[in-house]
């Protein structure tokens, strides 16, 4: 069975975001970039899936600015099979990134496609739905285990309160979370043989897709900074100071 | 003509480098060394990290303390590609460049001196001069065991009575029908305990008493490897001796490819341009635990950060440790050109050394009593760097090299 691992490049989640002085985006200059950590784990599992004998290829897809290949070269050290990479320069929306993904997978035919829940830098959690929306293919989403046999895939996912427990006849979608694995690290000779592996790199255009971003980003702006607390030294003064701040 | 000349200027675009508003300063990376370095570089590095960061970080306390070398540790980082990042693939190492070895030792070094030691001593002082002065033989029969780990080596030139002059050493070759029959004692010999493979360096009798090397397989008779206890620093790393007495060995156990002082000096130099990157390492470390310690610390009501003396410490370790990677970027930079002198070695190797040993020290003392605990570490990299800043060209020796090179007088004797 084939797997696709659709994958993204973000700001590394060490880094501390900057808002760009004239408010237009997120500050990109000399700042730390790597695979988004749900892809991480949605290449671990691949793996797994691969060294448990369940899966035969791994194909790796990514979407971005021409920079963004390097993630692409990070899942061939980890073990990704095959490349494939789509350049553009234009900020890709989850329902581009769906739609180029669908016409990928037309050509590719996987059996299971294992996507990160979210990136986490606009935290959009909405490419794997929309994938499994315009494919017409079953889903699980959040998943914290994921077990193959044949064409039937178990799913345990986060649900509030607990754990729920799906049967998927694949081909299907899953989206990975945070405690599905913990993903390892390549060693320093697959990177080197990483390096020398070819990546196949496509335009949106190739696969007639209008990538044109639907929304407008207006502004975007550094969170509030809180406000610190203060303590109160009785009941009755915290009566007082929350009928004073009109919640009472 | 001067409203003119005003009016032409108003209207002239300032180029980017010529705008008043300069770059961000990001003080973890304060010359921007990540953007000096090539996709494979950062990524070998990163994945040196998460080795070390997971694998080593939590072994060292104790290791350290109970003064345990785990030779699971050469498996695990042979396993990873540690070992020998500078040899050609086809002999098991990674083929990577003299800036990515750099890089990986800083990697190991954080966490500690003695881990960085262990991977030097074997990459740098075995496996480079099996690579560079071995036959092809040699090359087939050690290399890929050396890088997998499976193999421990060790070096032997320094001798009880030649340290910084190893010219004076005393361990002989005497030719026979067959071979070799070699007697001395080499000490402070790190990884000789528990090695397999001993590169020995001898003065040989049959070429006119100029120095030559031999690889040795354990188990030989009379070679012994005896261990060096009481060893306040680079506890984590095992030190030994090598004895040998009437150690007969054939013809096959001389490296072919280099005599004289060169042979051993070869392999210094690429081992001294790692410590360069190595100590740096460490005194990054201590460096952000004594950021951190002074952010959390408050004492008179504020934190320790937010005193002068504290801040005047932090921008002197911080502008040594930037320097210091700029320089040891450069000289690797020069060594994949095949184009660095040795001098440019001692210069990095000499001032990082020193500068890192002085951060260290600085370190513990801004964690105050705290800084002797082992839990905050930064006293064990102390000790340690304190070894690091002797071994392989002490401060002062790395100084005559220099100051040979500068008037064109040896100063040694």
């Amino acid at each position: 069975m084939k797997v696709l691992v659709p994958i993204k490049q973000v700001i590394d989640a060490n880094v501390r975001p900057r808002v760009k002085a004239d408010g237009t985006g997120v500050d990109l200059a000399n700042v730390k970039l790597s695979i988004n950590p749900f892809c991480e784990i949605a290449v671990e599992e691949a793996i797994r899936l691969k060294e448990k004998g369940k899966a035969s290829e791994i194909v790796v897809v990514s979407i971005g600015p021409a920079k963004a290949q390097e993630i692409i070269r990070s899942a061939y050290a980890l073990g990704a099979d095959r490349g494939l990479f789509v350049e553009t320069e234009e900020r890709v929306e989850p329902l581009a990134v769906a739609k180029v993904l669908q016409a990928i997978i037309a050509a590719e035919q996987p059996g299971l496609v294992i996507l990160g829940k979210q990136a986490i830098d606009d935290d959009s959690n909405q490419t794997g739905q929309m994938l499994a929306g315009l494919l017409g293919w079953p889903q699980a989403t959040f998943a914290s285990k994921l077990e193959v046999d044949g064409d039937r895939a178990t799913v345990t996912r986060e649900v509030d309160g607990g754990l729920e427990t799906l049967a998927l006849t694949l081909p299907a979608i899953v989206t990975t979370d945070l405690r599905l694995n913990n993903p390892r690290y390549p060693t320093l000779p697959n990177i080197m043989k990483a390096k020398k592996k070819a990546i196949d790199v496509k335009k949106p255009e190739d696969f007639g897709i209008d990538i044109t971003p639907r929304l407008k980003v207006l502004k975007v702006s550094e969170p509030p900074a809180r406000k610190p607390g203060i303590k109160v030294a009785s009941a009755e003064e915290l009566v007082k100071d929350l009928k004073a701040a009109g919640v009472l | 003509m001067n409203v003119k000349g005003n009016v032409m200027m108003a209207e002239t675009k300032l180029k980017p480098k010529d705008m008043p508003d300069l770059s961000r300063f990001d003080w973890e990376d304060a010359f921007r060394l990540d953007g000096q370095l090539t996709e494979e570089e950062r990524m070998l590095r990163d994945a040196a990290r998460a080795y070390a960061q997971e694998k080593l970080q939590p072994r060292v306390i104790a290791a350290y303390r109970d003064e345990i070398t785990d030779p699971a540790i050469f498996r695990e980082m042979g396993g990873m590609g540690l070992l020998g990042v500078t040899v050609p693939e086809e002999y098991g190492g990674v083929g990577a460049s003299y800036v990515s070895y750099g890089l990986v030792a800083r990697e190991i070094e954080r966490v500690d001196s003695g881990y960085r030691s262990m991977m030097s001593v074997q990459s740098s002082l075995v496996m480079y001069p099996i690579y560079a002065y071995g036959s092809e033989d040699h090359r087939r029969k050690y290399l890929p065991k050396l890088a997998s780990g499976e193999w421990i080596g060790c070096f032997g030139l320094t001798e009880p009575d030649a340290g910084s002059d190893p010219a004076g050493m005393k361990t002989v070759a005497k030719k026979t029908a067959t071979g070799y029959v070699l007697n001395g004692s080499k000490t402070w010999i790190s990884n000789a305990p528990i090695a397999d493979v001993f590169i020995v360096w001898a003065k040989s009798e049959a070429h006119d008493g100029k120095i030559r090397g031999f690889v040795l397989d354990k188990g030989l008779k009379g070679l012994s490897a005896p261990k060096i206890g009481g060893k306040l620093s680079l506890r984590a790393s095992i030190t030994g001796e090598i004895v040998l007495q009437d150690v007969v060995v054939g013809e096959e156990a001389l490296l072919p490819g280099v005599e004289g002082l060169k042979g051993p000096f070869g392999c210094l130099n690429r081992a001294r341009y790692g410590i360069a990157w190595g100590v740096l390492g460490a005194a990054e470390f201590c460096f952000q635990a004594a950021r951190q310690y002074g952010l959390d610390r408050k004492q008179f009501g504020k934190p320790l950060a937010g005193t002068q003396i504290y801040q005047l410490k932090l921008a002197n370790m911080l502008t040594e440790l930037s320097l210091g990677l700029q320089a040891s970027l450069r000289v690797g930079r020069l060594l994949d050109e095949a184009n660095a002198a040795p001098e440019m070695i001692s210069i990095v190797k000499r001032n990082n050394c020193g500068k890192a040993l002085e951060i260290a020290r600085l370190a513990r003392d801004m964690h105050g009593g705290n800084g002797i605990h082992e839990e905050f570490q930064v006293i064990r990299h102390m000790v340690n760097l304190e070894t690091v800043n002797t071994y392989e060209g002490t401060h002062d020796v790395h100084a005559l090299i220099l100051g040979r090179a500068i008037t064109g007088i040896q100063a040694f004797c």
